[in-house]
């Protein structure tokens, strides 16, 4: 960890986002947030908050503020125009039985 | 995933206990494990010296337990709780060793009662009857005495551990085992806290370094060969208290320097030499701190002998 001085101290640890994979899981899962004073304590954090009950087998921290989000103000039109194109779905194909994860 | 609504449910099995840190039945931590003692061991002997490890770690994760509800930040409080619960749960299974090496090792109760021998254990013995080491009862002023005492009691737990891996008696062995990775992270977890305080601010630094000189003065029991390790010894049942404290005090000072710290005034001298020594906490002889813990600890479940939890 980083040694700060005492010119440098913060009220508060940023925050950051944590990503779980589970052992049956493929991908990385958004759990929650936690605070932490740099990379490697947000990654003791989340394993001690967020893996207690045997739930992960790899963690991912992000700083909070590296995320981009869409805005809700924009939701229209980000995500109405998808809503009536039902042609986007393959549902029209036959799925052969040993093809996983479909 | 099948619960879209909350990613978090869908990591964990629904249906299966493991959620939960010792599953939702409190049966024998033993069930289906051949708890014969070997040819060679004595029972008693055997039994004495689980009390003694069992001792060590439920006190301190009762210790450790008070933080709930008052650690400086949440993430912390979660930690600490973690490290509790390890110690509890290598707790149950030493004692429920114990129980099995020696039967008469457990306190009695009214017929009928269905208390559980670990409980029994646990909560039905007087301070004397305990044998924690003094390092344990020690309360916590603030979360630098935590982790220095905690990152002690670590690292030297975790040699006692990996000398135990060795053990003659099967059981222990592989408890020993378990416990390894647990201790493992409790300590990586302290010393890197106690890095961090040290080097971090004026204030930070007091507070860490006044920590190590009062807790420094009690580790000197833990290099000491005491009766009930010395009695199992010969028949490989122990570890050698003053080989684990040498393994021990060479992780304390590889910290200490990375901490930037002086050697602490009142170092052990980690050579086993109990001589002027007087009774510790494997003699029953115990800090004032001892009793009020276990008093709180132990009021409810003495207040309904015949309860069932």
């Amino acid at each position: 960890m980083s040694l700060e001085t005492a010119g440098d101290v913060k009220a508060e640890w940023p925050p950051y986002e944590v990503f779980v994979r589970s052992k049956r899981g493929l991908n990385h899962v958004h759990v929650g947030s936690i605070h932490a004073a740099d990379d490697e304590m947000a990654l003791r954090h989340a394993r001690d908050v967020y893996t207690r009950r045997n739930e992960g087998v790899s963690i991912w921290v992000v700083p909070s503020a590296s995320i981009t989000a869409s805005s809700p103000d924009e939701k229209d039109s980000f995500f109405e125009p998808s809503g009536d194109k039902i042609y986007r779905h393959p549902t029209f194909y036959d799925v052969a039985e040993d093809v996983p994860h479909m | 995933m099948t619960d879209h609504e909350n990613a978090y449910s869908g990591l964990v099995e629904a249906d299966s206990d493991a959620r939960w840190a010792f599953g939702t039945g409190f049966d024998d931590p033993l069930a289906g494990i051949d708890a014969s003692v070997p040819p060679g061991i004595d029972g008693g002997r055997l039994a004495a010296y689980c009390l003694v490890l069992g001792d060590d770690s439920l006190v301190m994760a009762q210790r450790l337990i008070q933080w709930c509800t008052r650690a400086p930040e949440l993430e912390e409080e979660v930690a600490l709780a973690n490290v509790a619960l390890d110690l509890l749960g290598q707790t149950r299974l030493l004692y429920a060793r114990a129980a099995a090496a020696d039967p008469s090792s457990v306190p009695a109760l009214p017929d009928g009662s269905p208390v559980p021998a670990e409980d029994r254990l646990a909560f039905f013995r007087d301070p004397a009857e305990f044998r924690c080491v003094h390092l344990v009862e020690l309360p916590d002023t603030d979360f630098a005495t935590a982790i220095v005492r905690l990152f002690a009691f670590a690292a030297w737990r975790l040699a006692l551990l990996e000398a135990l891996e060795g053990s003659v008696d099967p059981v222990l062995a592989a408890v020993a085992a378990k416990a390894v990775k647990e201790v493992h992270y409790h300590r990586d977890y302290a010393a890197r806290w106690l890095v961090t305080l040290a080097g971090g601010t004026d204030e930070s630094r007091r507070r860490t370094l006044d920590a190590i000189a009062s807790t420094w003065p009690y580790l000197d029991e833990l290099g000491r060969a005491d009766d009930v390790s010395s009695a199992l010894l010969p028949s490989g049942g122990s570890a050698d208290p003053r080989a684990v404290w040498s393994s021990t005090r060479a992780v304390l000072d590889q910290v200490l320097a990375a901490a930037g710290v002086p050697e602490p005034k009142g170092a052990p001298a980690g050579n086993g030499d109990s001589a002027g020594a007087g009774p510790g906490g494997r003699d029953g002889r115990h800090t004032e701190w001892l009793e009020p813990l276990l008093a709180e600890m132990q009021e409810l479940a003495r207040a309904h002998p015949a309860g069932r939890w």
